[in-house]
């Protein structure tokens, strides 16, 4: 029996498990559900009710009643009632929706406090009360995200670490997401695990994630950025700290050896003399 | 073989100009009856191609991974039939019903600046063949809200954003004269003895319409106007690499968005208010109320327009203001919904067509509005906005808030229009079929968007069982074009053999029913004076009165009386 309330209630209310914020959002949906259900019945009730019970029959007089004014201010103030309930609910669910917890002592030790600002217009970025959390760029470009860990750069601020389409991210961490764009506006989403945050470009827009368990989260793109805006997907892959390090680590190897090659290839083709010397670097 | 002879209300014209005939009197028209006609049969034209490009849309997206149109292809469907449906239907039907009924339903002869009236029809009919043509070259792909920096240049070089461009600014132009013309109608030629109290809700429902065109229309104009010149001629309005702003255009776009959905269903709220009294048999409920919420809502509705911008980088003090205000403008909104039901309440509904479209559509809007609280609710529209779930908000809140009335208040002035009557038959058949239509398709994309399914997209993969939920939803777009085209077929048979209809066959309310069917060019010979909210009450109780109706008694009956049937 639960289980078919739960079943029918998923049918109804978004999808979330991912991450906390997800989660919330979820339950004051669910608060909101409930309040729309009983409006609904109440008023698509009475209009249902009255067009049947007050069909034209033989014999029936219409009531020349012109206004009730007790009902109608009655029902105005109700109206407005429900309505400061949902304001002051969403109020008191909006901190755990917009601010995250801190990171878990399982968590990366990658996190940490000493965030840059950033370069573009933002809003305030939502902090946990201790003021750590892993900060992951999130760049959208048509048709693909890409992923800046500059919590990894090297002291002189480059070399930070990236990745294409698949956000890795470290369990039980507090991860802060600064989502950018660098053409068009995108929309980060990956509905288990949070709302959706426009990728303005010329601006940083925030968001969190804390995943308490390892698995793979699938989204996409959500504002219309093109012809190939359907195919612009999100993944995010949680894996346990130790293999995110591990992973980091291995993504900034294989980025400095291929800087390196690079620099090995520009000096080879620096020292290409004549026409007809084709050399492949 | 004395036979009692009910008094008819009549007006017999005698000063009328013959009536002026061929073509090319359609062409040069000021009179605003013809000019409403033009803009009914064209706008009407516009919305059977809103509807092929809405089913366009759902049959490729009937099957996961469909190829039956080109991702570019169908960026361009979406775009053409969210602009066809805003601006080349809702809103100049709108105009149209407003031109044909305003002057009739005051006491009017015309419209204040009848030239004026024939400029904005013709503004209006260059406006869609502009926008159009386009499809001989390319489509605009950017969506009805032309989303930037994707529709600059760079991102979108075809001409298609240009004729888009140039389809606001001439139907905007259309728009904004009317607006002028309409409000200057209202405030001036009203009858003696029809003060604003007294006025009819559907031109309650005009006036306010008009005054908001008039403070949204030039914010609109100024920013396709950048557009224009950020496509063409170097300006950076809206470029973050040379100083400018993306969210400039969120923001101009939208403070005219938000109020132009407002535009859209006040005239409809107009027509239901209209039409449940007349059906009803009992006045309307609260009239100083629904005349209230009218304008508290054209006011309000300004003040929400970043409700679409929630996910959007912008200062947690507007995301709490805009949620405040979008909920506060949801207690007049429901108010009138509380109203027409009570006007319900205890009436003697006689169950004629244009009752049921008015009925379908409080039911459909009530649907539209409480999604739309959650959609308000800031939070929660990080999860469901731009997703399946706003598609269905958006259409539930129109076709009840707009279509459907668009529909009822052709069915109820058919017959004043063409001196018809339309088949009672066709006409349940069709609000059966548009509204169970309506559920069909629409009610299951809630479900779509909280599955995660975004708006937009010209494919998806068969994950869950989004491509049931898809399938049900195209079958219900087939079922209401079905009846859309029940009502084509009735008004076309009818305006040959339909039942002649005289002036006033539903025993209404309002002066438009003291004219003969069709109306006369000048209206009135005579224009009566107004006593009340509801002069036709007052006319038919004075003919009542004057004509005892005794036989032999001597009392006057007026030419043409009708025989009262058993």
């Amino acid at each position: 029996m639960g289980h078919l309330l739960d079943t029918t209630l998923a049918f109804f209310t978004p999808q979330s498990g991912g991450s906390p914020q997800a989660n919330h959002i979820d339950s004051l949906f669910k608060i909101e559900l409930y309040i729309g259900l009983v409006i609904f019945v109440a008023v698509e009730g009475a209009l249902v009710y009255a067009l049947i019970r007050f069909r034209a029959r033989k014999h029936s007089v219409p009531a020349q009643i012109r206004g009730n004014t007790r009902l109608e201010v009655g029902w105005t103030v109700g109206a407005a009632l429900i309505l400061v309930a949902l304001a002051v609910i969403t109020f008191v669910k909006l901190d755990s929706i917009q601010n995250p917890p801190n990171s878990g002592p399982e968590g990366s030790s990658l996190v940490s406090d000493d965030l840059a600002n950033s370069e573009y217009a933002s809003v305030e970025r939502k902090l946990p009360p201790n003021g750590k959390s892993l900060e992951i760029h999130v760049i959208g470009r048509q048709y693909i995200w890409q992923f800046v860990y500059p919590g990894s750069s090297e002291p002189d601020g480059l070399g930070a670490p990236y990745s294409y389409e698949e956000l890795v991210v470290p369990t039980n961490t507090t991860i802060t997401l600064d989502v950018q764009s660098s053409d068009v506006v995108h929309s980060w989403w990956v509905p288990e695990l949070g709302g959706k945050v426009a990728a303005v470009p010329g601006y940083s827009n925030y968001t969190w994630l804390k995943i308490s368990k390892p698995g793979i989260f699938r989204g996409q793109c959500s504002i219309l950025c093109g012809r190939g805006h359907a195919r612009m997907i999100a993944t995010v892959r949680a894996v346990p700290p130790a293999t995110f390090e591990a992973w980091l680590a291995g993504r900034k190897q294989q980025l400095s050896e291929a800087n390196r090659a690079a620099q090995v290839a520009r000096e080879k083709l620096s020292k290409q003399t004549g026409a007809g010397q084709v050399e492949n670097p | 073989m004395a036979t009692y002879v009910a008094p008819v209300p009549q007006v017999t014209t005698h000063r009328a100009a013959p009536e002026q005939r061929g073509w090319t009197s359609w062409i040069t028209t000021t009179d605003h009856k013809r000019i409403g006609i033009m803009y009914m049969v064209t706008t009407f034209v516009f919305f059977i191609l809103g509807g092929v490009e809405a089913l366009m849309i759902r049959l490729q997206l009937g099957a996961p991974n469909n190829t039956l149109v080109t991702p570019t292809v169908y960026n361009q469907l979406f775009t053409m039939h969210g602009t066809t449906m805003i601006f080349l239907f809702v809103v100049p039907m709108m105009a149209g019903l407003a031109n044909y009924f305003v002057p009739l339903m005051i006491g009017a002869r015309d419209m204040a600046f009848p030239r004026l009236n024939a400029l904005s029809y013709w503004l209006l009919l260059a406006g869609g063949i502009v926008f159009y043509s386009s499809l001989f070259w390319n489509p605009p792909e950017s969506g009805w809200v032309s989303f930037l920096p994707l529709a600059n240049s760079n991102f979108s070089p075809s001409g298609g954003e240009d004729a888009w461009i140039y389809l606001i600014h001439l139907t905007g132009l259309s728009s904004l004269l009317g607006a002028i013309n309409l409000y200057a109608t209202i405030a001036n030629m009203r009858a003696r003895g029809m003060s604003w109290g007294r006025l009819p809700l559907f031109v309650w429902a005009i006036l306010t319409y008009s005054v908001l065109l008039i403070f949204a229309l030039p914010v609109i104009a100024a920013g396709v106007t950048m557009l224009l010149t950020e496509r063409h001629f170097g300006t950076h309005f809206f470029d973050p690499t040379e100083g400018g702003s993306v969210l400039l255009w969120e923001h101009l776009f939208w403070f005219f968005g938000h109020p132009e959905v407002y535009i859209m269903v006040l005239p409809g709220f107009g027509i239901i208010s209209e039409i449940l009294p007349v059906f009803a048999r009992k006045p309307i409920f609260g009239y100083k109320a629904i005349a209230a919420s009218t304008v508290a809502i054209a006011f309000l509705g300004f003040l929400t327009w970043a409700h679409h911008l929630f996910t959007f980088p912008l200062p947690e003090a507007l995301l709490v203001f805009v949620m405040l205000s979008s909920f506060f403008i949801a207690v007049p909104t429901g108010v009138k919904v509380l109203n027409w039901v009570a006007t319900l309440w205890r009436g003697s509904i006689e169950y004629r067509t244009p009752i049921l479209f008015a009925a379908s559509a409080i039911s459909i809007f009530t649907i539209g509005g409480i999604s739309g609280v959650f959609l308000a609710t800031f939070p929660i529209d990080w999860q469901v906005n731009e997703t399946y779930f706003v598609v269905a908000h958006l259409h539930f809140v129109l076709l009840g808030g707009s279509v459907l009335p668009i529909f009822a208040a052709i069915y109820y002035w058919f017959p004043k229009i063409t001196g018809r009557m339309l088949s009672e038959g066709l006409g349940r058949l069709s609000c059966a079929l548009i509204f169970v239509g309506i559920l069909v398709t629409f009610l299951i994309q809630h479900v779509i968007g909280l599955d995660g399914m975004p708006r937009r997209v010209y494919e998806y993969s068969p994950v869950g069982h989004l491509q049931l939920y898809n399938d049900i939803s195209t079958v219900g777009a087939f079922i209401l074009a079905a009846g859309v085209l029940v009502t084509i077929v009735n008004v076309v048979k009818s305006l040959r053999t339909g039942p002649v209809a005289g002036p006033d066959p539903w025993k209404a309310n309002t002066l438009e029913w003291f004219t003969p069917s069709p109306p006369p060019v000048n209206n009135f010979d005579v224009v009566p004076l107004v006593r009340s909210a509801e002069p036709m009450k007052d006319i038919r109780r004075e003919v009542e009165r004057r004509s005892t109706g005794v036989p032999g008694s001597g009392a006057t009956v007026p030419a043409g009386a009708r025989q009262v049937g058993v």
